[in-house]
């Protein structure tokens, strides 16, 4: 099949997504649904969800591939969210004593994580996988036993440690999406968490024009170019490690804060691969990846996972979404694994 | 120097059995578990789990790797197990039917994998996830959507109310123990009669001696060859993709027979949940042996099976024991599942780095 | 001699446009050992993978061309196609499993097999293996070899020597063999070894086969070959009878002939300020093994550094620049500076131009721009604005810009923009936008390998003139290494010859072209 050139270059896996996402709404037009309402909950996905996408791009751009070890960095933000709430820290103080413990925390542990992934270069991408599950499924036991005691966290009565969501409500409950939130034809918009998401593609844009973040481009692109250059690409890579995880921990943050509660045990366990189908939609590779896949990957997917439900339960009975959240999600990654060489 | 060099490599090869060993017992002993319960419990876990951890040698050995993609095979089998219980056969019958439509499914869809596997060389541990995922939402979509509705499909034992999709739990009570009882023997322990199940060992003995004689054939020369190199391997003119994919296939296919072994002692399939973990646990039984992503032996995946499952039954009762707690041991065992991977991965990649820098 | 056993056609090959074997023509008799000479990219083994039916070549479109074994049209989709039809080769790497034994690396793939329970279930592939065939099989080989090894231990921990000899040993095994390669067999054999290999080759030849011969040493041709066919270029440059040929004349067909000084040579006198002195240098790099290398480069002058391949002369200036592991001592203007460190060879006012234009010298991926700039930008922090925390400083965008427009213009660098991306470049630009790098270094020391290879000639001219400019008007001492020597003598001062990892001598560029020859064969001692 010969696609033109235009087209060649949006990529036929991005076409047909689109084509979806146009389909469901096709549907939705067409059973009468309230549009607003769906773009509405689009927008709030978007800006819920893009931190964690924005999270994966230093990871590509430093040569580690997709990274898998999400959760490495969202476990930090998560504790970051768990000490703030155990401190009782309302609103925006709270929100951002989560993401400075968060992002205390992931400094060492992503530098922690670039050391293993030098060590295991070549197999980054499924030690990152199994790093993460183990991660999680070990801090399961800590969140069991950890020595939190604010009554708020812990289970009421009878069984022990944390509860697995901790709910926010009158705490800094969607305190980002409603900072300056305003409507537009019935739609309202989370103004705060959509500057957040914007604002930091933009930090992350501005960082990869300076000196470090040229650097970490060039070592990836060409680690024998960049040796002799002077630089080293294993420091690189651990520069590469350490900001995707304080993303990863700002992300979950954010993401929490516009969901109204903090997941705890096993809810970080697959986080990481539906922020990844997002940034390889968005027409990212394993080894390229630039602000504008991050921003159109997540609206695009993020919206299909907004609109499959109800859209789809219209016309059929049962939860489809999740199904055909499997299959596009993992369709996707399988693609971009199987498409680049070396 | 070499001497001192083979002692400390092979004590490194026993390490990690012995690590393990030595966390059961230390568990049995908190949990005080009586040797009865245990050898009960073990000798039935141990039949239905074997199979599924074999089927992960033989793509190791050709350099395949950890084959996550095993859960592939699976689906085929429950496939195959749905299948006989919508026709109505019960016993050893409907088991070899079950057997004869799982195989053909598996065979296709390991070719399929296995190409899958030569599109993405060097990276087939995290295609085979991945493939696993998706297989599982195709599966989901066959089977609780298209079932009844696309498919024509009319069974109200086993559909969901409303007209399609299948229920989530399907009783196979009908070909229970079909296999397990095919021989029956029972042995009195402490006034407690365990049935042990003849036949299915038998099966897992037959499948290591199936094994063993196959990497001495021909074939499984060539893939042990591919296994240590495989451009060496192909310019000897061995056709290096070709038998990629019939290692995959054979991979699949085991572990399609495995899953209905599984199942016919289990007696009730979790439609959309059995296959999920089979992967993984699979495949932390068997690095439990002390095998590597290289190299795996029938008698350490045997070993492996033992020790994990025994780790498996244990650790939520000395949980309880220890902190009063069952989940606490449930948690651990998930941990040490991914933790046992997550070291064999580190390991591998460390010493393929070093390797390759010497 | 007998009759022609293999017989190549106007062979050609593109590499992504390149052509790197240009309608090669060749004959092989049954029973004559045939050598094949060339300098390390003159598209000997481009050739002999096309041969063995490798699958790289089919992967990169294919060859065009016919080849006839006894006579008949082949073409090869795969190495097996390939042994079935009578091609054996003893690679240059070799190809045993260090986890097999002998005997099995001697029958891989070709194993004696019985029938069994499984062969006949599932058919001929799962016939059990007749370890007892296979062993006596081997036996036999190695015996006939020469070689006394156990057969079934494995062959990781065999020394280099024996392993090359289990490679022959598979290729004696083959009953059907025509055509044998032997991809310098000798280079990590001992002297006796060597010799004894050679014997094997005879041996082979006495019994019928058609030797295919590649190596550097020449005096190893003179021993054994019948006839030589020199590649250059990825052209046949002759078919010469080594017998009567002198190794000075051979050398010279390798590699190309001397042209007129264009720079006009200068003479340093010995006394005269060094700008950079090697002492015992020893760089390990894979292929280009340099042993015990002192130089003098005196302030101003242009040093050339000549050699064969496989003899080191590439591994100089890798080793002072730091990308591979070198011992010795290093001193630039006065002061040593530590090796093996990339960052300090940069900052201290070294800068270089790989051979390996494209796996070290480019960012293909990237712009024109940030190629020019990215080593001065890193090594000496320039083309970035202020900013308090100096690893966040700005990419001075105006000052990048501007820089590389200067660049383009001064040499020339045909492109739509300073954002074309290299990877889009021809290789004569690609060329220009190393040199635009190093120059923006502003190096007290350069150093330049292999400047033209793999360009055109019109690009060519143009980057030597760069060179001699960048020489002559802004004072950089170079440090030349080319495999050209034509290139060599038109440009430098003084032309170093390395062989076996050590300077044979150092000639001026108007030495006669015998003096160059012996010394590239390091008979320098004979001339």
């Amino acid at each position: 099949m010969k696609l033109p050139a235009a087209l060649q270059e949006f990529g036929l896996p991005r076409l047909l997504i689109a084509a979806f996402l146009a389909a469901l709404f096709a549907v939705a037009i067409a059973t009468k649904m309230n549009l607003a309402i769906l773009i509405e909950d689009c927008i709030a996905r978007v800006a819920r969800n893009g931190i964690l996408v924005l999270a994966l791009l230093p990871a590509i751009q430093g040569g580690l591939g997709l990274n898998f070890g999400l959760p490495v960095g969202i476990i930090c933000g998560l504790i970051g969210c768990v000490v703030a709430l155990n401190f009782g820290i309302p609103g925006v103080l709270g929100v951002a004593a989560a993401m400075g413990i968060g992002v205390g925390l992931a400094v060492p542990v992503g530098a922690a994580y670039g050391w293993l992934l030098n060590r295991t270069r070549g197999q980054e991408m499924m030690v990152g996988t199994y790093l993460g599950f183990a991660l999680v499924s070990g801090m399961s036991i800590f969140w069991l036993l950890a020595p939190f005691h604010n009554p708020t966290l812990v289970w009421a009565i009878g069984g022990k440690g944390l509860r697995t969501t901790l709910s926010l409500g009158g705490i800094y409950d969607k305190i980002l999406d409603r900072w300056l939130a305003f409507d537009v034809a019935g739609v309202t918009i989370p103004t705060g968490a959509l500057l957040t998401f914007l604002g930091l593609c933009g930090l992350v844009w501005l960082f990869f024009r300076t000196r470090m973040g040229i650097t970490i481009a060039a070592a990836r692109s060409n680690p024998r170019f960049a040796l002799a250059a002077g630089i080293s690409d294993e420091r690189t890579r651990v520069q590469a490690a350490v900001l995707t995880t304080v993303l990863g921990a700002v992300g979950i943050v954010v993401y929490s804060q516009s969901f109204g509660f903090v997941q705890l045990y096993t809810a970080p366990l697959l986080m990481a691969f539906p922020a990844i189908a997002c940034i390889l939609i968005g027409g990212a590779t394993v080894s390229r990846a630039t602000i504008g896949n991050v921003l159109l990957g997540t609206i695009l997917f993020q919206s299909i996972l907004t609109t499959a439900l109800p859209v789809t339960s219209q016309v059929i009975e049962g939860d489809i979404s999740e199904t055909a959240r499997l299959i596009i999600q993992n369709g996707m990654i399988l693609y971009a694994l199987t498409r680049v060489s070396k | 120097m070499k001497a001192g060099l083979d002692l400390k490599a092979r004590l490194g090869h026993w390490s990690v059995p012995i690590l393990f060993a030595v966390l059961c017992l230390s568990g049995i002993l908190v949990a005080r578990l009586t040797p009865s319960f245990l050898l009960g419990e073990m000798l039935v876990r141990v039949s239905r789990n074997s199979l599924l951890v074999l089927a992960l040698v033989i793509p190791i050995l050709a350099g395949l790797g950890l084959n996550f993609g095993i859960v592939i095979g699976a689906m085929a089998g429950q496939a195959a197990a749905i299948f006989i219980v919508h026709l109505r056969l019960a016993g050893i019958v409907g088991f070899g039917a079950a057997w004869l439509i799982a195989t053909p499914l598996a065979i296709v869809l390991g070719v399929a994998t296995g190409m899958l596997f030569n599109k993405a060389k060097g990276r087939e541990m995290v295609t085979g996830l991945i493939a696993g995922f998706f297989s599982n939402g195709l599966y989901q979509l066959v089977f609780l959507f298209a079932i009844g509705s696309l498919i024509p499909f009319k069974d109200p034992d086993m559909l969901l109310p409303q007209g399609y999709g299948l229920r989530n739990t399907i009783d196979l009570t009908g070909i229970q123990y079909a296999v397990d009882d095919l021989i029956r023997f029972q042995i009195p322990v402490e006034g407690r009669m365990l049935r042990v199940p003849i036949a299915t060992y038998l099966v897992i003995a037959g499948f290591c001696v199936f094994t063993v004689m196959f990497l001495r054939t021909r074939l499984g020369q060539q893939l042990r060859a591919m296994g240590q190199d495989d451009h060496v391997a192909a310019i000897a003119g061995i056709p290096v993709e070709r038998n990629r994919v019939i290692a995959t296939v054979m991979s699949t296919v085991f572990a399609s027979w495995g899953q209905l072994l599984f199942l016919q002692n289990i007696g009730t399939l979790n439609t959309y949940n059995s296959h999920e973990q089979v992967g993984m646990f699979a495949i932390a039984a068997l690095l439990v042996s002390g095998a590597t992503v290289s190299r795996a032996t029938v008698g350490q995946a045997l070993l492996g099976t033992f020790l994990f499952h025994t780790l498996f039954v244990v650790s939520p009762l000395a949980g309880k024991a220890l902190a009063g707690d069952a989940q606490i041991g449930e948690y651990f065992r998930v941990f040490v599942a991914y933790a046992v991977i997550t070291v064999a991965l580190v390991l591998h990649a460390w010493q393929a780095k070093t390797r390759r820098r010497r | 001699m007998g009759t022609t056993a293999l017989e190549l056609r106007g062979i050609t090959k593109e590499y992504e446009g390149v052509r790197v074997v240009k309608g090669v023509s060749l004959a092989v008799r049954a029973g004559e050992i045939h050598a094949l000479l060339g300098e390390n990219g003159a598209g000997k083994s481009t050739l002999m993978n096309i041969l063995f039916g490798m699958p790289v070549i089919r992967e990169t479109g294919g060859y065009t061309g016919e080849i006839l074994l006894d006579g008949r049209p082949i073409r090869f989709g795969s190495p097996g196609e390939a042994i079935e039809a009578g091609i054996g080769m003893v690679h240059q790497e070799f190809m045993l499993l260090p986890g097999f034994r002998i005997a099995e690396n001697i029958k891989l793939n070709r194993e004696p097999t019985r029938r069994s329970l499984l062969s006949r279930v599932f058919g001929r592939g799962l016939e059990r293996l007749d370890v007892r065939r296979m062993r006596e099989d081997a036996r036999r080989a190695l015996d006939r070899v020469g070689l006394s090894v156990y057969e079934w231990l494995p062959v990781a921990g065999l020394p280099v020597g024996h392993m090359q000899f289990v490679e022959i040993a598979r290729e004696v095994d083959k009953d059907r063999l025509r055509v044998l390669i032997f991809d310098e067999p000798t280079a990590v054999l001992t002297e006796s070894e060597a010799e004894r290999l050679l014997a094997t080759m005879r041996e082979f030849a006495r019994a019928g086969v058609a030797v295919l011969f590649i190596t550097h040493r020449l005096e190893e041709v003179r021993a054994v070959a019948d006839r030589a066919t020199v590649l250059r270029d990825g052209e046949v440059v002759g078919v010469v009878d080594p017998k009567t040929t002198t190794v000075v004349r051979i050398a010279e067909m390798m590699v190309g002939r001397p042209a007129a000084a264009v720079a006009g040579r200068r003479v340093f006198p010995a006394g005269a300020e060094a700008a950079l002195t090697i002492e015992h240098l020893r760089v390990d790099m894979p292929g280009e093994p340099v042993e015990d290398v002192s130089l003098v480069v005196r302030r101003g002058e242009i040093l050339g550094i000549g050699g064969l391949a496989g003899q080191g002369k590439i591994g100089i200036a890798n080793g002072v620049m730091g990308l591979y592991p070198a011992t010795g001592r290093v001193v630039l203007e006065g002061r040593e500076f530590p090796l093996n460190r990339p960052r300090a060879a940069l900052e201290r006012g070294l800068a270089f131009v790989s051979e390996d234009r494209r796996g070290v010298g480019l960012l293909g991926e990237e712009s024109i721009e940030l190629n020019i700039a990215l080593s001065a930008l890193e090594a000496q922090g320039r083309f970035l604005r202020p900013f308090p925390v100096a690893a966040l400083q700005p990419l001075d965008q105006h000052a990048l810009r501007s820089h590389a427009e200067g660049m383009i213009r001064d040499l020339d660098i045909r492109t739509t923009g300073p954002t074309q991306l290299v990877r889009r470049l021809s290789g004569g630009n690609q060329q220009k936008v190393c040199l635009a790098r190093a120059m923006t270094l502003r190096p007290r020391v350069l150093f330049v390998s292999e400047p033209t290879r793999g360009i055109d000639v019109g690009a060519k001219a143009r980057v030597l003139e760069i060179l001699t400019r960048l020489n002559r008007e802004e004072g950089v001492t170079l440090v030349l290494t080319s495999s050209e020597l034509a290139e060599l003598r038109a440009l430098c001062d003084r032309i170093a010859i390395i062989y076996r990892g050590r300077v044979e001598t150092i000639l001026p560029p108007d030495a006669p072209d015998a003096a160059f020859g012996l010394a590239m064969a390091g008979e320098e001692d004979a001339a």
